[in-house]
């Protein structure tokens, strides 16, 4: 279960700004992979490959039309990270609505590779072991792709020092647009593969959003070793609320986000 | 303050103005159907949250979401004290526990800027809504509780006296030193410290007395709702609605937050009316909209009009 919190984590802090909207793009990835699984019979995995790329430009999409402009109004960077959080807020609101008008409130799930496995003496659901895989591949291949290609670098440059990317040529807004995007992309995957195992509808996003956060801000922004361990930290945590007392998961996730938020705001990483 | 201008002729006529509002809004209920007066109601309610929350976060820069935090803390000082105390002093209990909870989100988040602040306040009022809902499931054996209800005419009345304490706090603390601390505070934090201004007691003193109003609100609107349970009394609406009216209306002035609550309670009370369905999807617009084409909000458009220069 952890894998998809790494998962989630990427996605949300590549970009420069605060998505609150996140989860909703992890709602509409999951909502589609379910309509063309019930609608077309098309294979969740396969509507991996379909979602992906179309989240990523609908999320390039909405960066250059909301930020581009925000950009270029906004007199002060304070302003700039003030209205960004309140337009993704309402760009939340605006997905959600939408949503819920194509696909009504109710949860709506599909059973997919329901039966067990057996492994290593112990029993799992073949959807699981195929979700945990796939997460794992994704993780990886972003992995690799933010350290051995040259885009990636850029990337990662960007996160590290914006000035400096700057100073050897690479475009900044670019590099956000892109990062934004990609994050679109990943949440949508995550939706899709949420949906295998989970019930599913448009009002799940907002407790995923959180979720995001907290391991972002576990693992310190822009850093993606750090997201990886802040979403590892998470699924462990997680684990261990479900089997105590389940009702408190969301409670001790916001308490010990607050905690380091308050005691080491730069991530647990970070000395 | 642009539209009001600095002779005493001028300040009379308004104040003369606001006079004669104040007069025709208190003989009101008794001469207009019930659901204009509660309509008013729930403009007095969002004014005095809109209000409340912009004395604090416009001027400074950190933008609260503990809002609805501080409201549900109100409501649920109703549930628990209800019947069991008179009216005002369960109102009054309900600003204190604000307050307390302000003070410990202050002190908590001293340290916390920008964006930081923004999310541990929002955190905060997610964790206590949270822990409300446990608590009642596990205290009181089920979710949710019933409220005695209060009549509308009453409620009427509390609801506008504490918008006029609210704007009257504000105008207050927007003409002392603490106002002049705040702004300080907004443009240039590091320099305002080094000034002298004590920046940590100006903004938790600020913060505090801003969200004992907004308790009182939450204490009072939980008798006209009747059902509450932690999901309706800390529900994130309370935080980012007051945000939105602050923005569209105008974020520097205090007649600038009224008219964008006024308008947007109006607006949404249509909305609800006319098209349930689209209501949030059009509001979400609204957001985006403002925030793209008039972050000055519509006094901000008016003051341009005065300059002579609309077009940006």
């Amino acid at each position: 279960m952890p894998y998809w919190l790494r998962v989630l984590a990427f996605s949300m802090e590549l970009p420069g700004v605060l998505n609150v909207a996140h989860g909703e793009f992890i709602m509409l990835g999951a909502m589609a992979t379910y309509s063309l699984y019930i609608a077309f019979g098309i294979n969740p995995l396969i509507s991996l490959s379909i979602c992906g790329p179309i989240l990523f430009v609908i999320g390039f999409l909405i960066h250059r039309v909301l930020f581009g402009r925000l950009r270029r109004l906004a007199t002060s960077i304070e302003m700039f990270e003030g209205n960004s959080i309140l337009v993704t807020f309402g760009l939340l609101f605006l997905i959600q609505s939408v949503a819920l008008l194509v696909w009504g409130p109710d949860l709506r799930g599909y059973s997919f590779l329901d039966s067990s496995v057996d492994l290593l003496g112990a029993k799992f659901a073949a959807n699981r072991l195929v979700a945990l895989l796939s997460a794992a591949l994704i993780a990886s291949s972003l992995y690799f792709f933010l350290v051995h290609t040259r885009i990636g670098k850029a990337i990662r440059g960007a996160a590290q020092d914006t000035t400096g990317a700057q100073v050897v040529g690479i475009n900044i807004h670019w590099m956000y647009r892109l990062c934004f995007a990609l994050g679109a992309a990943l949440a949508g995957l995550a939706g899709g593969l949420m949906s295998m195992m989970f019930p599913v509808s448009p009002v799940m996003g907002f407790p995923y959003t959180i979720i995001a956060i907290i391991v972002v801000t576990l693992g310190g922004l822009g850093d993606i070793m750090g997201s990886l361990v802040g979403g590892l930290v998470l699924g462990m945590i997680a684990s261990i609320m479900m089997y105590v007392e389940p009702s408190l998961s969301m409670l001790v996730y916001y308490l010990l986000f607050m905690f380091v938020l308050l005691v080491k705001p730069k991530g647990i990483l970070r000395k | 303050m642009n539209i009001v201008g600095s002779s005493p002729k001028r300040s009379f006529a308004v104040l003369f103005f606001l006079i004669l509002i104040l007069i025709l809004l208190v003989i009101m209920p008794h001469h207009v159907a019930p659901y204009y007066t509660w309509i008013v109601t729930s403009i007095f309610m969002y004014t005095a949250l809109t209000v409340s929350w912009a004395t604090f976060s416009g001027p400074t820069g950190y933008i609260s979401l503990a809002s609805a935090g501080f409201v549900g803390a109100g409501m649920y000082v109703t549930v628990v004290l209800g019947g069991k105390l008179p009216l005002p002093l369960i109102i009054m209990f309900g600003g204190l526990t604000s307050l307390l909870l302000a003070v410990l989100v202050g002190l908590s988040s001293l340290r916390l800027k920008g964006i930081f602040f923004a999310v541990f306040t929002l955190g905060l009022s997610e964790a206590l809504k949270y822990l409300v809902s446990w608590g009642e499931f596990h205290i009181g054996g089920s979710w949710g509780t019933f409220v005695i209800p209060l009549d509308y005419i009453t409620c009427f009345y509390i609801m506008l006296i504490i918008m006029i304490m609210t704007l009257l706090t504000s105008y207050v603390i927007r003409r002392s030193k603490f106002g002049l601390g705040l702004r300080s505070i907004g443009q240039e934090e590091e320099a305002a410290n080094h000034v002298g201004i004590n920046t940590n007691a100006t903004k938790i003193i600020t913060f505090a007395i801003t969200s004992f109003w907004m308790g009182a609100v939450g204490a009072t609107m939980a008798t006209q709702l009747t059902y509450i349970n932690s999901d309706i009394a800390f529900d994130v609406l309370y935080s980012f609605t007051p945000v939105l009216m602050a923005l569209v209306g105008g974020i520097g002035q205090i007649y600038g937050w009224v008219l964008g609550s006024v308008l947007l309670t109006i607006v949404a009370e249509l909305l609800t009316t006319q098209f349930p369905y689209f209501y949030s999807l059009i509001f979400a617009v609204l957001i985006i909209s403002t925030l793209l084409f008039f972050p000055t909000g519509l006094i901000g458009i008016v003051t341009k009009w005065q300059k002579g220069n609309l077009v940006n």
